[in-house]
C-alpha cells in the first residue's frame, strides 16, 4: 500500500520540504524559510480570500517550518478556520497545528473551543475522534475547564463508538492528571470500572490506564475494579496464542493490555476475596512457569513482550511481598536473566532484584547472587549496567557479605567512571559505618576512599569518619596511628590531611609513646603538608597546632615560632592572620590548667542521621536509602552507630558538656576559641557563665563545627527578649489534632527527646531540655520524600487561657523544605503559671502541589518544670501531713500497662522530674517522690507516692500539692506512665 | 509516556511529541542533550538510561533513532515494543517506511502516532485497529480532493 501519493496534492509543501533539504548551508536554509513566510504572510494578508486546500497547505507549511525549530508568530488564526471546514483533511491539519503550536491567546481560545465543542456534538466519530485528540494533546487548563465535565458523558455513553470511548478514557486521563479538581467525580465512576469487562480490547486498554491514575486518588470508589481486572487478565493469560487474533503481539497474548492490568493491581494490597485472590496467584504462576518454556518465536519482539509481562509480574509479586514461594521464584527468575545475553535484560534484572533485596523473604535468595553481580560491576560494558549492580551491592548488603561488598566497590572505584563516583564513594562510607563489627575496618575503609578517590569524598563522608572517631574511644589509637601512616605517603589528598591534621590534634598523644611517631614528628609531617592546603585546611592546622601545646609541651616553642613567623601573623588571609595572633597569645599567657580546660578533647557528638545518609537521599531519591532503613531485614542489628537510624529516635541523653540552656556554669566548648574575637578571648575563657561569646561571623572552623553540632546554645534571655515572635493563628484556623496525639504526648512524659511523629512525608523529631521555668525545644523536621515541600510552616498555637500560662517563641524557619533534608525549629518555652493543656503544634505545606495540615499536641507538659527536692522522711511527712486538705491531694488506683519492673519505674519517676526519696516509706517496694513545679508567678510544691502491687498487676498513685489542679493533673500524666 | 523523539544519525529531529506541558525553550534544551546522549552510545549498550528522574527507552532502526521518557514505575521493555509497534504501523502505512517518508509526510506520522498512543498511554494496540483508522481519513481525503479545484502554486 503505498500510500505516498494518495490522495495527497500538497505538492507546493514537497517542493518546499525538498528544497530546505537541498540548502548547502543554515544560511541558505534561513533564507529559503524567510522567503517562504513573507510568501505566506502575503497570501494569508491578501485580498483574495484563500481556499480551504490553500489554507491547509501554508499552515502546513508553517508547521513544517516551526517543527524545524524556528519560531512562527502567525498563522494560527488560519488554523482555527481550518477547525470548522467540513473537509475532514482540512480539519486534522487544522488540529495538527493547533496540537502543535498551542497559544494562550485567551481570544484565540475560545475559538478553538467552540470548534472543538462543534466536533464534540457532531455525532460523527471521526470528527468527535480529531476533537479528543486534540483535547489530549493540548491538556490546558482552559481547555479542562471548558470539556472536563463532557467527557466522561461521552465516554459512558451506550451509543459511543469504540474509538470514540477510546480517546474520551485517554483525554480524561490527561485532563486529570493536568487539573484533577476540574474532573468531577459521580456515577459515571462506576460505569468506568465496567468497561473492564468491555468486548473491545482496544477500550479495555485505553479505560485500564484511566482507572490506574483515577484509583490512586480514589481507592474506595474503584475498588470493584480489582476482580474485574483478575478476571481479565485471567483470561488473557490461559489463552492460546492466536485467541486474540490482532490484539496477539509477536505470540504473546495483549501485551500492552496485561501489563496495564498488572499495574492497575499495584494500586491495591492483595485482594481480599480468597477466590479472587486464588485466580491471581494462578495467573502470577502462569506467567512464571511460562517463562521456562521455549520461546514460541526467535524475535526479539517476542522475548521483550513476553518478558514485560514477566516483569511486571514481578513488580506486583513484590508489591504484595507477602508470598514467599512467589518471591523466590521471582528471584531465581531474575538470577537466570542475569547472565542473559541481552543487555537490556542484564539491566533489567539488577533493577528489579534491587527491590527483592529489600523483602525479607528473599533478601537471601538474593544474597546468592553476589558473586554474579560483583562480576558484573567488574565486566559490564555498558556504564548504566555497571551502575545498577553496584546499587544491588548495595541493596543486598549486610553484616554477612559487608567486607566483601564494600572491598569489590573500593576496587570498582579505582576504575569507575567520573560519572558516579561521587554515589560510589558515598554508598561505601555508609555501608562501612552500618555494618562495621570493628572500627579499625571503618576506619581503613573511609581512609582508603579518600586515598581512591579523594575529590569525591565530600565533607559529609570525612566530617562523619571524625564524629566516629570522637565518640568511640576504642578506635581512636588505632585511627591516630593508620592516619599517621597515610600522612607519610608523598602525595595525599587534602582530604587525608583534613582528616589527618584532626585526629593528632585530638587524638596523637595516643600514639605519642612511640618514638617514630613521636610529637616533634607528628608535628613536622603535617606542617610539611601545610603549604600546599587551602585557606580551610591551613586553618584547620592551626587548631592542630594549639591543641599539640596543650598535648605536648615540648613542642610549644616550635609551634609558637611556626605562628609567630611572618607569614602567618601577617597572613593576607584574615582568618588565617586570627588564628595566629590568638592562638600564639593564648599559648603565651595561659596557665598551664586554662589550656587543658580550653583545648580539652572535643567532647563525644550527640548521635543523629548520618549526614551521609541524607545526602546519598537527596542525590537518589528517598528509595535510595532503602536499604539501610528497612530494619525489619535485620533486626538484630544492635545499632552500634545510631547513626544511620532516621533522625533523632537515637538522640542520646545530652552528655553534660552540651548543656543545651547554657545555664549550667559550663566551660564553652574547646574549641570555641577559634570562633572568638580576639580581643574577647581570654575573656570567654575565664567568664565562668554563658557569657556572649561574640564572633567575627562564622569562620571555616565555626562552619565546620556547625556541622557536626547542634547550633551553639545561645544566651536563653537573649532568645527570650526576641521581638518577634511568630504570629500565632487563631486556634479556628488549624485543625483539631490528630486522634493519636495524645498517644504521641503520653510518650514524652518522662522523657525529653525522641520522635514526635512519622507518617510518610513527614518525621518530627524532638529534643529538648528544662531548666527552672525556662525551656529551650528544638525541633527536628525531616522531609522523607524526594519532592521539596513548599509554604512549609510550623506554627505553636495556645488553646484558651494558655497564652498567660505558657509562652512559646517560635524561631521561623525556611518555607521550603528540600526532599531529604532535615530542618530544625527552637522554641523558647516559658512557664508562667501552672497549667493543664499543652500548647499545639500546627504544621502545614504543599507537597507536590497538595495542601497538607497536621495538628499535634506540643510535649510540654506542665512536670517538665518540676525542681526535684532531696529532703528527709521526716520534713517529707511533716509536709505530707500539711497538705491534708481533700482537694489538694489526688489519688488513682489503676492497672499496669507494662511489666512492674522497679528499674524502669525509678527511671519513669526520674524522667517525670520529681526527685526519688529512698528510706522513707517504711514499705520498700514503694516510691516516694518530691519535687517543686516552678512557674514564674509561683512554685507549686508536690509529693508522691506510688504503691505498686505486684500480685495484682495494680498501682495506687498518690499526689498532694499546694494547688488543686495541679495534683489531679499530674495524677492523671503520671498514671498512664505505668 | 512523557515524550517520543525520532532523530537521526545525524542529530536532525524528524518528529517530536510531548505529553507533559513544557515551554518550547524547555523542549528544545531537552531535545538537545538526549539527542547527544543517545548518540553517543555504543551499538551494544542498553536500550535503557536514567536520566533526570525519567527514564529513557530508545532503539534505532536504519538511520532513526526512536526514543521515548517514562516514568520511573512504567516498563521498559513493553516501551520498547511500542516503539517496534509505531514502526510496524509506519511501515505498513508508507510500504517499506524510511525516513524520507517521515520527513515528507511528517503530519501522516503524527496522526498515526494520535491513533496508536494518546496523551502518553497506549489507546490501541491492534494494527488493522489503527490502519482503519487512518485509511477511512485517505478516503475522506480522496472524495474531499476530488471536488476541490487542483492548485497550482
Amino acid at each position: 500500500m503505498p500510500a505516498v501519493s494518495k490522495g495527497d496534492g500538497m505538492r507546493g509543501l514537497a517542493v518546499f520540504i525538498s528544497d530546505i533539504r537541498n540548502c548547502k548551508s543554515k544560511e541558505a536554509e534561513i533564507k529559503r524559510i524567510n522567503k517562504e513566510l513573507a510568501n505566506i504572510r502575503s497570501k494569508f494578508k491578501g485580498d483574495k480570500a484563500l481556499d480551504g486546500y490553500s489554507k491547509k497547505k501554508y499552515v502546513c507549511k508553517l508547521l513544517f517550518i516551526f517543527l524545524l525549530g524556528h519560531d512562527i508568530d502567525f498563522g494560527h488564526m488560519e488554523a482555527v478556520n481550518l477547525l470548522s471546514s467540513n473537509k475532514y483533511t482540512e480539519k486534522q491539519i487544522g488540529y495538527l497545528f493547533i496540537s502543535v503550536l498551542v497559544n494562550s491567546n485567551s481570544e484565540l481560545i475560545r475559538l478553538i473551543n467552540n470548534a472543538i465543542k462543534n466536533d464534540l456534538a457532531s455525532r460523527n466519530p471521526t470528527f468527535m475522534c480529531l476533537a479528543l485528540h486534540c483535547i489530549a494533546n493540548v491538556g490546558s487548563r482552559e481547555m479542562g475547564e471548558a470539556f472536563a465535565a463532557d467527557i466522561p458523558r461521552i465516554l459512558v455513553a451506550g451509543d459511543s463508538m469504540d474509538s470514540v470511548k477510546q480517546s474520551a478514557a485517554l483525554c480524561l486521563l490527561r485532563l486529570y492528571k493536568a487539573s484533577p479538581d476540574l474532573v468531577p467525580m459521580g456515577e459515571w465512576t462506576a460505569r468506568v470500572v465496567h468497561l473492564l469487562n468491555d468486548q473491545h480490547m482496544g477500550v479495555v486498554t485505553a479505560a485500564v490506564s484511566l482507572i490506574t491514575c483515577l484509583c490512586k486518588k480514589n481507592p474506595d470508589d474503584f475498588k470493584t475494579c480489582i476482580s474485574l481486572a483478575v478476571s481479565r487478565l485471567s483470561r488473557i493469560v490461559s489463552s492460546a496464542s492466536t485467541d486474540l487474533q490482532d490484539y496477539t503481539y509477536y505470540f504473546v497474548p495483549a501485551p500492552w493490555l496485561s501489563v496495564k492490568l498488572l499495574r492497575l493491581l499495584q494500586c491495591y494490597p492483595p485482594p481480599e476475596d480468597a477466590a479472587v485472590k486464588g485466580r491471581l496467584v494462578e495467573c502470577l504462576e502462569t506467567v512464571l512457569n511460562k517463562a521456562q518454556e521455549p520461546p514460541k518465536s526467535k524475535k526479539v519482539q517476542h522475548s521483550n513482550a513476553k518478558n514485560a509481562i514477566l516483569f511486571e509480574t514481578i513488580s506486583l509479586i513484590i508489591h504484595y511481598d507477602s508470598e514467599p514461594n512467589l518471591l523466590v521464584r521471582a528471584c531465581n527468575q531474575l538470577g537466570q536473566f542475569l547472565q542473559h545475553r541481552e543487555t537490556n535484560l542484564r539491566y533489567l534484572a539488577l533493577e528489579s532484584m534491587c527491590t527483592l533485596a529489600s523483602s525479607e523473604f528473599s533478601h537471601e535468595a538474593v544474597k546468592t547472587h553476589i558473586d554474579t553481580v560483583i562480576n558484573a560491576l567488574k565486566t559490564e560494558r555498558d556504564v548504566s549496567v555497571r551502575q545498577r549492580a553496584a546499587d544491588l551491592l548495595y541493596a543486598m548488603c549486610d553484616r554477612s557479605n559487608a567486607k566483601q561488598i564494600v572491598s569489590e566497590m573500593l576496587r570498582y572505584l579505582e576504575t569507575a567512571d567520573y560519572a558516579i563516583r561521587e554515589e560510589i564513594v558515598l554508598k561505601v562510607a555508609i555501608l562501612a559505618e552500618k555494618y562495621a563489627v570493628d572500627y579499625s575496618w571503618y576506619v581503613d575503609t573511609i581512609l582508603n576512599l579518600i586515598r581512591i578517590a579523594g575529590d569525591y569524598v565530600s565533607e559529609e563522608v570525612w566530617y562523619r569518619v571524625l564524629q566516629i572517631v570522637t565518640n568511640r574511644d576504642d578506635v581512636q589509637g588505632y585511627a591516630a596511628k593508620t592516619v599517621f601512616e597515610a600522612l607519610q605517603a608523598p602525595a595525599c589528598h587534602e582530604n587525608m590531611v583534613k582528616v589527618g591534621g584532626y585526629i593528632l590534634g585530638e587524638f596523637g598523644n595516643l600514639i605519642a609513646g612511640d618514638p617514630r611517631s613521636s610529637p616533634p614528628v607528628q608535628f613536622s609531617l603535617l606542617h610539611s603538608k601545610f603549604h600546599l592546603c587551602s585557606v580551610a585546611t591551613r586553618a584547620l592546622l592551626l587548631s592542630t597546632y594549639i591543641k599539640f601545646i596543650n598535648l605536648f609541651p615540648e613542642t610549644k616553642a616550635t609551634i609558637q615560632g611556626v605562628l609567630r613567623a611572618g607569614s602567618q601573623l601577617r597572613n593576607a588571609d584574615v582568618e588565617l592572620q586570627q588564628r595566629a595572633v590568638e592562638y600564639l597569645t593564648l599559648s603565651s599567657v595561659a596557665s598551664t590548667d586554662v589550656l587543658a580546660t580550653v583545648l580539652e578533647e572535643m567532647p563525644p557528638f550527640p548521635e543523629r542521621e548520618s549526614s551521609i545518609l541524607a545526602k546519598l537521599k537527596r542525590k537518589k531519591g528517598p528509595g535510595a536509602g532503602s536499604a539501610l532503613d528497612d530494619g525489619r531485614r535485620d533486626p538484630s542489628s544492635n545499632d552500634i552507630n545510631g547513626g544511620v537510624e532516621p533522625t533523632p529516635s537515637t538522640v542520646s541523653t545530652p552528655s553534660p558538656s552540651a548543656d543545651l540552656l547554657g545555664l549550667r556554669a559550663a566551660p564553652p566548648p574547646a574549641a570555641a576559641p577559634a570562633t572568638s574575637g580576639a580581643g574577647n578571648l581570654l575573656v570567654d575563657v575565664f567568664s565562668d557563665g554563658p557569657a556572649a561569646q561574640p564572633s567575627l561571623g562564622p569562620t571555616p572552623e565555626e562552619a565546620f563545627l556547625s556541622e557536626l553540632e547542634p547550633p551553639a546554645p545561645e544566651s536563653p534571655m537573649a532568645l527570650l527578649a526576641d521581638p518577634a515572635p511568630a504570629a500565632d493563628p487563631g486556634p479556628e484556623d488549624i485543625g483539631p489534632p490528630i486522634p493519636e496525639a495524645d498517644e504521641l504526648l503520653n510518650k514524652f512524659v518522662c522523657k525529653n527527646n525522641g520522635v514526635l511523629f512519622e507518617n510518610q512525608l513527614l518525621q518530627i523529631g524532638v529534643k529538648s531540655e528544662f531548666r527552672q521555668n525556662l525551656g529551650r525545644m528544638y525541633l527536628f523536621y525531616g522531609n522523607k520524600t524526594s519532592v521539596q515541600f513548599q509554604n512549609f510552616s510550623p506554627t505553636v498555637v495556645h488553646p484558651g487561657d494558655l497564652q498567660t500560662q505558657l509562652a512559646v517563641q517560635t524561631k521561623r524557619v525556611a518555607a521550603q523544605v528540600d526532599g531529604g533534608a532535615q530542618v530544625q525549629q527552637v522554641l523558647n518555652i516559658e512557664c508562667l503559671r501552672d497549667f493543664l493543656t499543652p500548647p499545639l503544634l500546627s504544621v502545614r505545606f504543599r507537597y507536590g502541589g497538595a495542601p497538607q495540615s497536621l495538628t499535634l499536641k506540643l510535649p510540654v507538659t506542665i512536670n517538665k518544670f518540676f525542681q526535684p527536692t532531696e529532703m528527709a522522711a521526716q520534713d517529707f511527712f511533716q509536709r505530707w501531713k500539711q497538705l491534708s486538705l481533700p482537694q489538694q491531694e489526688a489519688q488513682k488506683i489503676f492497672k499496669a500497662n507494662h511489666p512492674m519492673d522497679a528499674e524502669v519505674t525509678k527511671a519513669k519517676l526520674l524522667g517525670f522530674g520529681s526527685a526519688l526519696l529512698d528510706n522513707v516509706d517504711p514499705n520498700p517496694e514503694n516510691f516516694v517522690g518530691a519535687g517543686i513545679i516552678q512557674t514564674k508567678a509561683l512554685q507549686v510544691g508536690c509529693l508522691l507516692r506510688l504503691e505498686p502491687n505486684a500480685q495484682a498487676q495494680m498501682y495506687r498513685l498518690t499526689l498532694r500539692t499546694s494547688k488543686e489542679p495541679v495534683s489531679r493533673h499530674l495524677c492523671e500524666l503520671l498514671a498512664q506512665q505505668f | 509516556m512523557q515524550f517520543m523523539l525520532l532523530f537521526s544519525r545525524q542529530g536532525k529531529l524528524r518528529l517530536q511529541k510531548w505529553y507533559v506541558p513544557l515551554s518550547d525553550k524547555e523542549k528544545k534544551k531537552i531535545t538537545r542533550e538526549l539527542v547527544q546522549t543517545v548518540l553517543a552510545r555504543k551499538p551494544k549498550m542498553c536500550s535503557f538510561l536514567e536520566w533526570r528522574d525519567l527514564k529513557i527507552v530508545y532503539k534505532r532502526y536504519a538511520s532513526l533513532y526512536f526514543c521515548c521518557a517514562i516514568e520511573d514505575q512504567d516498563n521498559e521493555l513493553i516501551t520498547l515494543e511500542i516503539i517496534h509497534r509505531y514502526v510496524e504501523l509506519l511501515d505498513k502505512y508508507f510500504g517499506s517506511v524510511c525516513e524520507l517518508d517521515i520527513i515528507f509526510n511528517f503530519e501522516k506520522a503524527y496522526f498515526i502516532l494520535d491513533e496508536f498512543l494518546l496523551g502518553g498511554e497506549v489507546q490501541e494496540t491492534s494494527k488493522k485497529n489503527v490502519l482503519k483508522a487512518i485509511e477511512q481519513a485517505d478516503l475522506l481525503q480522496e472524495s474531499g480532493e476530488s471536488r476541490s479545484p487542483i492548485s497550482i502554486l
